[in-house]
């Protein structure tokens, strides 16, 4: 199962410039919640904090308390074993070229320590039926690169690459803003699908494919996060001015 | 009108470095007729060196020069790789603009002037220090027998080795920054450490490029002269032991041409040099082709 | 066949079993192992390096006085002379090479810029050039003996000139290339959208922004060739006096530093400390001066 994610009083820096402004949200287990907002409000920098990745940039600083279920993951873990626990596709897809897919799909096993053939194939093949890709690539598994496959297919097997080390939380950076539109539906079926599984938080400017899949949205602007609420809410009655300023397209 | 003369002058003067190749391979080929037609392929097997009979042979050159560029690379690819590794990932930001410095300058330095350290240092230093220390060490291996001068092939590995590995640093930094950030960012966010994050983000998507790097430096160190000529000992014959003397193609030439009576003597050291100019040029092709293939556009500088 | 993804049972891996944290103890350990080892090849590296520079600084300078840059090498035996001749020497055989290689250098670089992009040709001239730099420079030095020495019969400054412009050519047309290719486009077409026709656009347009870079890529090849000595040995061959003739053999810095390293007496060990004291100096001024140009002369010319 999923956990939920608690973030009190987040703030976060790139050297001098302060991208996130005192955040503080609660993502429920199991559902899937998105982030909208205008390009630069902090939001690709929020969910960046939630695996650790945000400190990776050596001007970047971070305050706050995240907590993961019952632990602090700035203070309880090391970044290598939240990274882990909190899987991440990244807005372009990122396979590495020189493995194959069944390889790609398995690094991140690998890394921790699993050799057994047969644990390493079941969740070859689990991941990517998790990420509905098995179908179209069981026969190449070991014949093919990682990175010849489409753009879409790409995404789906980072994600099958995620889902791999059995994550509690999957974070998904604008997942689908590189792809065509029906790899992007394809993906939107997916996260259907997976929520009830992990808790996923997806970083998207496409306010409708946010309606479509998550259950929760937030809203960022200018480093805060403005309204927090059921996406239904933020879609028909927003309480800011500022939400329903953005979704009904007068800036952003 | 003026344009297309200017084109055709510009391409005329590209057109000189192909003129630069084949007139030295023509004047090679052409000088070491003689030796060709004395000797034929039975040159690069024999190990006679013999100018007042006038028998000649190759052999000792070649493993002379296999020996110690084979060498150099074992000592200086670890390092190097360690240095690009530490450069390129690792390094905090302010230490990284004056170690790369430093690694260019000491690319820089001519060879007569790393043979002129080597002869009045590194000399001495394996005669009284380095010697006794390996033969106690290593001497059940049989590499280290016999009288030890200071100069010989290990010497010479030695010079060879600090002399190519500024290059191999210098190209597989190059050549590991130039993989994507992205890459990075993917082997991390599966929960990796940073050596992993090198390991199979960096290095892996590199591989071919670095053994590029490495093909360049064993390339230089192939045709490196001066500094091996002074240290190696000068002597043609093929010996088991490191701290024997030796001759490399490129040092036998340098040593032994201005002395060289009679033209099948210069033949056969023409014969030599083009030998050694056709292995450089394959070397560094393949090399170049290798270091392409990652970078999309081999950089001007190195080697 | 369908690709909805139906729901897996989650997987019975357990991250926290005591195989587990093993493992994790293993990576974390590996992980500032590796780092350790990159750090000390590093040191390894660097701490020997500088330790040549400083002792050759050391030595050169405890060598070094007026009569070093003022006077030709006295007989041996007598104390005292200099290396004037071989730094005049060295100047006369580079300028010769430089008025040889440069143009061909730029103009072979141009052509690769501004009128060959992408043709076959170019690209097979630019692969030529990378290979050629990796020749030994010995090759060169033979090459060119058998070309002018041999049937001049004598020794000329002129042909150790030729022999460093061959060498200087392809380094400066990679970097004249590579600079011109900083230029951007849109000043190009600005001044062939004027009516400039094409070899004025590039003589006053690319070639005059990318300026710096292409000096500093000159001044590049120039302290590459200004310390090489294989190339000298049998085409300038030196000269224990004055000479300014072009026909005549002539004495060049790397060349005399040789002789006196590879001599027996301790006054010419003393000058050869110094001459490559003055060498490096040189050379790595040069280098020096080429990182600021580069540097400058990227954000002049660049987009």
């Amino acid at each position: 199962m999923g956990v939920g994610i608690l973030v009190e009083d987040l703030n976060a820096w790139y050297g001098s410039n302060h991208t996130l402004q005192d955040i503080n949200l609660h993502i429920p287990a199991n559902h899937a919640t998105a982030l909208i907002g205008p390009s630069g409000c902090g939001k690709s920098t929020f969910v960046r904090c939630l695996n650790r990745m945000h400190e990776t940039n050596p001007i970047a600083r971070a305050t706050g308390t995240v907590k993961m279920g019952e632990i602090d993951i700035y203070n309880d873990a090391s970044p290598v074993e939240i990274r882990r626990r909190v899987g991440m596709v990244f807005q372009r897809p990122n396979p590495f070229p020189t493995m194959s897919i069944y390889d790609n799909v398995v690094s991140g096993l690998k890394l921790n320590g699993f050799r057994n053939r047969r644990i390493l194939d079941e969740t070859v093949e689990r991941s990517l039926k998790q990420a509905a890709l098995w179908e179209e690539v069981k026969d190449d598994l070991k014949k093919k690169s990682g990175a010849s496959l489409s753009g879409g297919q790409q995404q789906r097997m980072c994600i099958a690459r995620a889902l791999a080390v059995d994550p509690e939380v999957l974070l998904m950076d604008e997942p689908a803003s590189a792809l065509d539109p029906v790899s992007t539906s394809k993906i939107e079926d997916l996260i259907f699908q997976l929520k009830s599984q992990y808790t996923i938080v997806i970083v998207t400017h496409n306010m409708q494919q946010a309606a479509r899949v998550a259950e929760n949205t937030g809203f960022f602007l200018n480093g805060k996060m403005v309204e927090f609420d059921s996406t239904h809410k933020i879609f028909t009655n927003p309480r800011d001015k500022r939400t329903e300023d953005y979704i009904t397209g007068r800036f952003g | 009108m003026a344009d297309n003369s200017f084109a055709a002058v510009m391409l005329l003067c590209a057109c000189s470095i192909f003129v630069i190749v084949l007139f030295i391979l023509v004047i090679l080929i052409l000088r070491s007729h003689l030796s060709i037609v004395q000797f034929g392929w039975k040159f690069f097997v024999s190990q006679a060196w013999d100018p007042v009979v006038g028998d000649f042979g190759a052999l000792p050159f070649i493993y002379g020069t296999l020996v110690t560029s084979l060498l150099a690379l074992v000592l200086a690819v670890p390092l190097a790789l360690g240095v690009a590794v530490f450069i390129a990932e690792l390094c905090p930001q302010p230490l990284r603009a004056p170690i790369s410095f430093l690694t260019e300058l000491l690319a820089a330095i001519p060879s007569v002037v790393y043979g002129l350290w080597a002869v009045f240092v590194l000399v001495p230093i394996m005669r009284n220090i380095l010697g006794p220390f390996l033969v106690k060490t290593l001497g059940w291996t049989g590499f280290f027998q016999g009288p030890n001068f200071g100069v010989g092939l290990l010497t010479a590995s030695i010079i060879l080795s600090i002399m190519i590995l500024p290059i191999i640093s210098s190209l597989t930094r190059d050549i590991m920054m130039a993989v994507p950030n992205s890459q990075r960012e993917a082997v991390l966010a599966l929960g990796a450490t940073k050596w992993e994050m090198i390991r199979i983000g960096v290095l892996r998507n590199s591989r071919i490029g670095i053994v590029g790097a490495i093909m360049l430096g064993l390339g230089r160190a192939l045709g490196e002269t001066m500094a091996v000529t002074m240290v190696i000992g000068n002597h043609p014959e093929i010996s088991r032991s490191l701290f024997a003397p030796g001759h490399t193609l490129a040092s036998v030439i340098a040593n032994e041409f201005a002395e060289a009576t009679g033209d099948l003597y210069l033949s056969a050291l023409i014969e030599i040099g083009l030998a050694l100019f056709l292995v450089t040029i394959v070397v560094n092709a393949i090399a170049r082709l290798m270091v392409w293939a990652v970078t999309r556009g081999a950089p001007a500088r190195g080697a | 066949m369908s690709t909805q993804p139906f729901n897996q049972p989650r997987p019975p891996m357990n991250f926290q079993t005591r195989g587990m944290r093993i493992n994790s103890a293993r990576r974390t350990v590996m992980n500032y192992f590796v780092g350790g080892l990159s750090i000390l090849a590093t040191i390894v590296v660097i701490i020997p390096l500088l330790a040549i520079l400083f002792y050759l600084v050391y030595k050169g300078a405890s060598s070094l006085n007026l009569a070093f840059f003022t006077h030709i090498p006295v007989p041996v035996g007598e104390s005292g002379g200099g290396m004037a001749n071989s730094i005049v020497g060295s100047g006369i055989i580079l300028t010769l090479a430089s008025l040889m290689g440069v143009p061909f250098g730029i103009a072979a670089g141009v052509y690769l810029a501004e009128f060959g992009q992408g043709t076959f040709l170019a690209n097979a001239v630019r692969f030529t050039a990378d290979v050629l730099n990796g020749v030994p420079s010995i090759v060169m030095g033979i090459s060119v003996y058998s070309l002018i020495v041999m049937p001049q019969k004598h020794f000329s400054a002129f042909a150790g000139g030729v022999a460093l412009a061959i060498m200087m050519v392809p380094t400066i047309t990679r970097t004249t290339e590579e600079m011109l290719a900083t230029v951007p486009h849109a000043i190009r077409e600005a001044a062939l959208g004027l009516g400039v026709p094409k070899w004025r656009t590039v003589i006053s347009v690319s070639l005059r922004t990318a300026s710096p870079g292409i000096i500093t890529g000159c001044m590049l090849a120039f302290a590459r060739v200004a310390g090489e000595t294989a190339p000298l040995l049998f085409t300038a061959f030196g000269n224990q006096f004055w000479s300014f003739r072009l026909n005549e053999p002539i004495a060049a810095l790397p060349l005399q530093i040789f002789v006196y390293a590879t001599g027996p007496y301790d006054e010419w060990h003393r000058l050869a400390w110094a001459g490559a004291l003055v060498l490096i100096v040189m050379i790595m001024v040069s280098v020096t001066l080429v990182r600021i140009f580069a540097n400058r002369g990227v954000l002049k010319g660049g987009s």
